[in-house]
């Protein structure tokens, strides 16, 4: 009888000390996954391409580092009412709109090309956008984009002025835009700016303008963002009505589609307009509210 | 008999050293989502995987920003706002595969056993697949659900009709003895 119980007793331990065993295999079996992983040759680490600095082509109203990739096609409504304090009887600032319909289109991942009309002076444009450097996780620091736009002013008419020349509707814009993400909430460029106009009224306006753009686009949420923008003007005629852009604007994201919803105080979104002809003042309420919507269609890949 | 169940404990503590290791050579993931809107499909060629035939331990890991898509815009916003790649770099599976024979040749059937982690989520799970076995080659394949909710990727409420909330995942991988 007794033997019996030393016999459990050992048979006990011995289950005991399997079980104690089996725990310490399984600590041996986690080593032994860690040891599997060491296996795998994972590229630690490579450097990637640095992507959604901003979403849209534009921060708000000027160009962002973000080019489209090849073969999308994207379509651009940019809207902007008339000013909010214009009073009830204008629905403040409902009643009057200003439309630029574009087109952009990815030629590769880093060159784009575009075309667009806008409603307020009845301006045609097209623009070259080329990414020069792209910002990596490893190495290149900042994006680097060259943009060059061209914008045709087609009134007044050449009926109304027979004075005016093709070449005398015609303005040019010389951008680099330099971007960078800093983290995966907040980033940020820089955009030294050339502006040429042919013709402008030599009492008031200076042909060549200096420009700094700024913006910057911190998420908020997985699909929205805000934005800011401001563009300083370096040199401008002592008697310029003009005023430095400044916008603000939220970025809504839902799959194809950008919504930028904001408010500035420029009318118009070619880069002659909004960087060298706004006048109203937006810290004396002539704000305009306006959106961009965009929509993206993949051609080819 | 119970010194000989000691005996086989010391045996199978043991079994490590004597490991049958394999590395993965080939590899595609591909996963399907139907939703009203848009199918979408994608594929990721870039993951790799390391298994021990004899005590079934395997792991895999998978890029995340290696998912290709038909749409450039669906890949960025697959990466920006949905796996927040650049926080969550890899997909993780480590776990033990068992139910079949590593001496036998041919196709069997196994479960996987252990942790995904997904967009820095954690879940254990089971996952059944196809082994097959031939000389110094071994395929795997499985087909098998993620649930979005799981590993807390939240669908923003505009975007409820374009995406899954469950996803189909295709795996192959395609061993070869180390």
């Amino acid at each position: 009888m007794k033997a019996l119980t030393l016999e459990k007793l050992f048979y006990q331990l011995i289950t005991r000390a399997t079980a104690v065993l089996s725990l310490v295999a399984c600590s041996f079996i986690t080593s032994a996954q860690e040891n599997l992983f060491s296996l795998l040759d994972d590229d630690e680490g490579g450097p990637e391409p640095v992507t959604a600095t901003f979403k849209g082509s534009r921060v708000i109203l000027g160009h962002s580092v973000k080019t489209k990739a090849k073969g999308e096609l994207e379509f651009l409504i940019t809207h902007r009412f008339g000013r909010l304090n214009s009073g009830a009887h204008n629905l403040w600032g409902l009643d009057n709109s200003s439309v630029r319909l574009g087109l952009e289109y990815g030629i590769s991942d880093r060159f784009n090309i575009g075309i667009g009309r806008s409603s307020f002076d009845k301006s045609f444009d097209g623009f070259l956008k080329y990414k020069a450097v792209q910002q990596m996780t490893e190495g290149a620091p900042v994006s680097v984009v060259a943009f060059t736009s061209m914008a045709i002013k087609t009134t007044p008419r050449e009926s109304e002025d027979p004075t005016i020349e093709f070449k005398d509707r015609v303005a040019y814009t010389y951008q680099v835009i330099i971007g960078r993400k800093f983290n995966s909430n907040f980033s940020f460029q820089l955009a030294p700016t050339i502006v040429n106009r042919n013709l402008v009224n030599g009492l008031t306006q200076e042909n060549t303008v200096f420009a700094l753009g700024m913006g910057l686009r911190q998420k908020l949420t997985q699909s929205l963002a805000l934005n800011l923008e401001y563009y300083y003007r370096f040199n401008e005629h002592d008697n310029s009505p003009s005023l430095n852009s400044v916008s603000i604007g939220f970025d809504i994201e839902t799959g194809g589609h950008v919504f930028q919803l904001h408010l500035t105080n420029s009318i118009m979104t070619i880069e002659r307009s909004f960087i060298t002809e706004t006048e109203d003042d937006f810290w004396d309420g002539d704000i305009h509210f306006g959106f961009n919507i965009s929509r993206t269609f993949q051609l080819d890949k | 008999m119970k010194i000989f169940t000691l005996i086989l404990a010391l045996v199978w503590l043991y079994r490590p050293a004597i490991a049958q290791k394999y590395k993965s050579q080939k590899s595609t993931i591909t996963f399907f989502s139907s939703a009203p809107v848009e199918d979408i499909d994608s594929s990721n060629d870039d993951a790799s995987s390391a298994f021990d035939i004899e005590t079934g331990e395997v792991v895999f890991s998978v890029p995340i920003n290696q998912f290709e898509f038909k749409k450039n815009l669906m890949k960025e916003h697959f990466n920006e706002k949905y796996m927040e790649t650049e926080k969550y770099p890899k997909a993780t599976f480590a776990g033990v595969i068992s139910g079949y024979d590593s001496s036998a040749s041919g196709q069997q059937h196994a479960t996987a056993k252990g942790n995904m982690t997904i967009h820095g989520v954690t879940n254990n799970i089971s996952i059944d697949g196809t082994l097959v076995i031939l000389g110094d080659k071994v395929t795997m394949e499985s087909e098998f659900i993620v649930k979005l909710v799981d590993y807390e990727i939240e669908i923003p409420q505009l975007l409820w009709k374009n995406i899954a909330e469950e996803i189909e995942v295709t795996i192959s991988f395609e061993y070869k003895k180390i």
